[in-house]
């Protein structure tokens, strides 16, 4: 048996994505800035996508701009912000639980010379919203803050930040990667107070390569990229279409079900982590019940580095992720981790198990068979 | 513009009565060397002289690159074959191939003729002064220098007449095969690539196994293996990798035996498993990528109990170097990046954080009298279950 536990990695492509990116890839294949009726087709394309997606969020279609990914609309969300408000100040505020991709542009802002605060979080991950209020003030000109944490799948409190922000420093623009939670929970752009929103394709069932950036209308950012003017300037070239539309029809797809969705994969974790639970030495980091995302479980397991439970999992068909790599080679230990203050020890004892919408209970029942069977045999042997 | 490459070559020239089988190896190799280059050679032999003629359209560079990991070659140079058509005719090859090799003719030179063929009608040092003449006169901005000449232009009159004036260096040694066969205990570290590198520079073929130890290593680690024993075929032509699984073996020992002991231990069993291999490919020794001192395991009393378990030469070429000149050698042959991506393993699991450095070889044969009830099974099963891989330089 297979069990395919690692979709906060990457997802599976939708098949109806898949065969509409086939049909545009040979049939619709025109430029979408040529004059002609190809190039017409394409941005037909392109439209209907923006329309799709514009419907999920409830948002403008004009407020939709398409990247490579969550890398980049994080990066042209951070940097964009910054660049076009660096008049207003020199303040940036995130968390100590950003991924990479937000983290990293922030550390290259500090060595332009900005301020940056990262706000802590308590032990389920949850960011405190008293030190955001704290650190907010007049010189704050951007806030990036994730909405589902990809380790641990805690849900931070986005409403209530903005809220913050409105009160203390209205001129600041709030920027949300929500590359865990587009798709699997309700993302209403402007019900939570968002100005920038980053999502990927490749978490929701469209391909890699391809993802977008919410822009709320008259927000001011800079583009990261210069060229041919498309897409308003803000992100030129030649727009990925084939993948551009099947994002559109996956993002349709996961909004269509995404009640149902939630709530069957809720069920998945509840069990998961009930039955988890009761393996010796296991604990589950992150939020509980519905403050944590649906689709994402955090397991410590003492006494077993995460890479060796890995890849015994593996041996089983189980494809899960490691919370952070083996100390051995001396890589950085996960930040979130940290953060939340797991014991040291658990550190590298950390995997990720992540669900999508066809996960079947077989499949997880499997994969804890499999993980009460390898803990008590790999914890024999630990260094000495 | 060159269609062949004149390969010079060392040591074989004083091999005496066996030379012609080291220039049939160097042949052979230059042969393979060329497989992974694109288009058709000729490879041949020719009165004490190999050449590589293009058959067909190729790449400069990579014709190069390909050539200069033949070991046995001293020197590669790029040549122009003509026919012996009268002096005249000489004349203007000559000056035709400095006009095109050097467009800027502001330096100096000298012409270095060797008449290898008796009946021309000129002898090398009446073909010096009348080529220098002739280039002096057909491109003034030419200087003659006896001495320290910027270009030396080589003239052989052989049943061809042969011009060149570069030569870029061979990497030495001897060809590949000349010398037997040994097998490399190969990791996906540094040293071993550079170790299976500086025997076969000595003309021995190696064949090798690496052992791996899932799930405590990763499959990316096996293939990083199987990469580097690929960028080392460069070098030794094909290898044959085996792949012992090592999980039971390693386990069983740690359950055994004192822990401070796993690492030498485990080598032992190790050494024993690579000479079962080695018999098998009809090898000569065991190579390792041990130096003296530099871990706990490669001290001089490690290195003897280690030893013990062998009956076969262990020859360790990299014995007396250190770190620095490892890496050297390891950046060289472009194994380097490949032996530091961090794919390592949790095999730090079965390294003791106080492992012995003066191991008594008494007190691990005891230790290894506790590992009598399975351990035979475990050795068979792991060199049945063996993957076989075949390593060529080509991806």
């Amino acid at each position: 048996m297979e069990a395919y536990l690692d979709n906060s990695a990457t997802t599976k492509c939708s098949r109806r994505a898949a065969d509409i990116m086939m049909r545009v890839l040979m049939e619709d294949y025109g430029n979408p800035s040529s004059l002609h009726g190809m190039g017409m087709k394409a941005e037909d394309e392109i439209k209907l996508a923006k329309k799709k997606i514009a419907k999920t969020l409830k948002a403008l279609e004009k407020e939709i701009i398409f990247t490579s990914g969550g890398t980049e609309s994080n990066n042209l969300a951070i940097f964009g912000s910054v660049e076009a408000n660096k008049r207003m100040g020199d303040h940036i505020i995130t968390t100590a639980v950003e991924h990479a991709s937000v983290l990293q542009p922030m550390q290259r802002l500090e060595e332009l010379g900005y301020r940056v605060t990262y706000l802590p979080v308590d032990a389920s991950g949850m960011v405190l919203l008293d030190s955001l209020e704290g650190a907010l003030d007049e010189e704050t000109i951007l806030v990036s803050m994730m909405h589902v944490n990809n380790e641990i799948g805690t849900i931070e409190p986005i409403e209530a930040a903005s809220k913050l922000i409105q009160k203390k420093a209205a001129h600041a623009l709030f920027h949300v990667d929500a590359i865990q939670s587009y798709g699997k929970l309700e993302v209403c752009p402007k019900r939570m107070g968002v100005d920038l929103l980053s999502v990927s394709g490749h978490k929701i069932h469209a391909p890699k390569g391809v993802g977008f950036l919410y822009i709320r209308d008259k927000s001011k950012i800079k583009p990261a990229l210069y060229g041919g003017g498309q897409q308003k300037g803000l992100r030129p070239g030649t727009e990925n279409v084939p993948a551009i539309a099947a994002l559109g029809e996956a993002a349709a797809e996961c909004a269509g079900h995404l009640t149902s969705n939630a709530g069957a994969m809720y069920a998945l974790r509840d069990s998961f982590i009930s039955e988890a639970e009761k393996i010796p030495g296991v604990t589950i980091n992150g939020a509980k019940g519905r403050d944590a995302a649906p689709h994402i479980v955090s397991v410590s397991v003492e006494g077993v580095k995460s890479e060796v439970l890995l890849h015994s999992l593996e041996e089983a068909g189980v494809y899960v992720s490691a919370g952070s790599a083996c100390s051995s080679n001396k890589q950085s230990v996960s930040s979130t981790l940290a953060a939340i203050g797991l014991k040291r020890e658990l550190l590298d004892a950390t995997v990720r198990f992540s669900f999508c919408p066809s996960t079947t209970e077989e499949e997880v029942e499997y994969a804890l068979r499999q993980m009460a069977e390898i803990i008590p045999f790999r914890r024999k042997f630990t260094r000495k | 513009m060159y269609k062949s490459f004149l390969i010079k070559y060392g040591e074989i020239a004083i091999k005496g009565k066996n030379r012609y089988l080291f220039e049939e190896a160097l042949v052979k190799q230059i042969r393979y060397a060329l497989a992974s280059a694109e288009g058709a050679f000729e490879v041949r032999r020719l009165q004490g002289r190999i050449y590589v003629d293009a058959l067909s359209d190729y790449d400069y560079d990579e014709v190069m690159e390909a050539l200069s990991h033949v070991f046995g070659v001293v020197g590669i140079c790029p040549v122009v074959l003509v026919e012996d058509e009268g002096f005249e005719a000489l004349v203007k090859d000559v000056c035709a191939y400095v006009d095109r090799v050097y467009p800027d003719k502001h330096m100096t030179f000298k012409v270095h003729a060797r008449r290898a063929r008796k009946n021309y009608p000129m002898d090398s040092m009446q073909l010096n002064a009348a080529l220098g003449e002739k280039l002096l006169l057909a491109f003034p901005d030419l200087k003659v220098d006896v001495h320290h000449p910027d270009i030396t232009l080589c003239v052989e009159i052989r049943e061809n007449i042969n011009i060149y004036s570069t030569e870029h260096p061979g990497p030495g040694g001897m060809p590949v095969g000349t010398n037997g066969r040994a097998m490399l205990l190969l990791s996906g570290g540094i040293d071993s690539p550079v170790a299976g590198y500086m025997i076969a520079k000595r003309g021995v073929a190696i064949d090798a196994v690496y052992f791996h130890a899932p799930p405590y290593t990763s499959e990316r680690a096996k293939q990083k293996v199987v990469d580097l024993a690929r960028i080392i075929s460069r070098y030794t032509g094909p290898i044959r990798l085996h792949v012992v699984n090592f999980t039971d073996i390693q386990l069983y020992i740690y359950e055994q035996c004192p822990h401070e002991e796993l690492t030498i231990i485990m080598r032992r069993y190790m050494m024993k498993i690579a000479e079962c291999f080695a018999g098998q490919d009809h090898c000569l020794g065991l190579v390792t990528g041990e130096s003296i001192g530099q871990v706990a395991s490669q001290t001089m009393q490690s290195l003897a109990a280690t030893n013990a378990v062998c009956s076969m030469p262990v020859y360790r070429p990299l014995i007396g170097f250190d770190k620095k000149e490892i890496i050297e050698i390891s950046e060289k042959i472009d194994a380097y990046e490949t032996s530091i991506l961090p794919y390592e393993d949790c095999c730090t699991i079965f390294v003791a954080k106080h492992p012995v450095t003066k191991p008594n070889l008494r007190a691990i044969e005891r230790s290894e009298q506790k590992l009598s009830d399975k351990i035979e099974g475990l050795l068979q099963k792991a060199l049945e279950t063996a993957e076989v891989i075949e390593v060529e330089g080509k991806e």
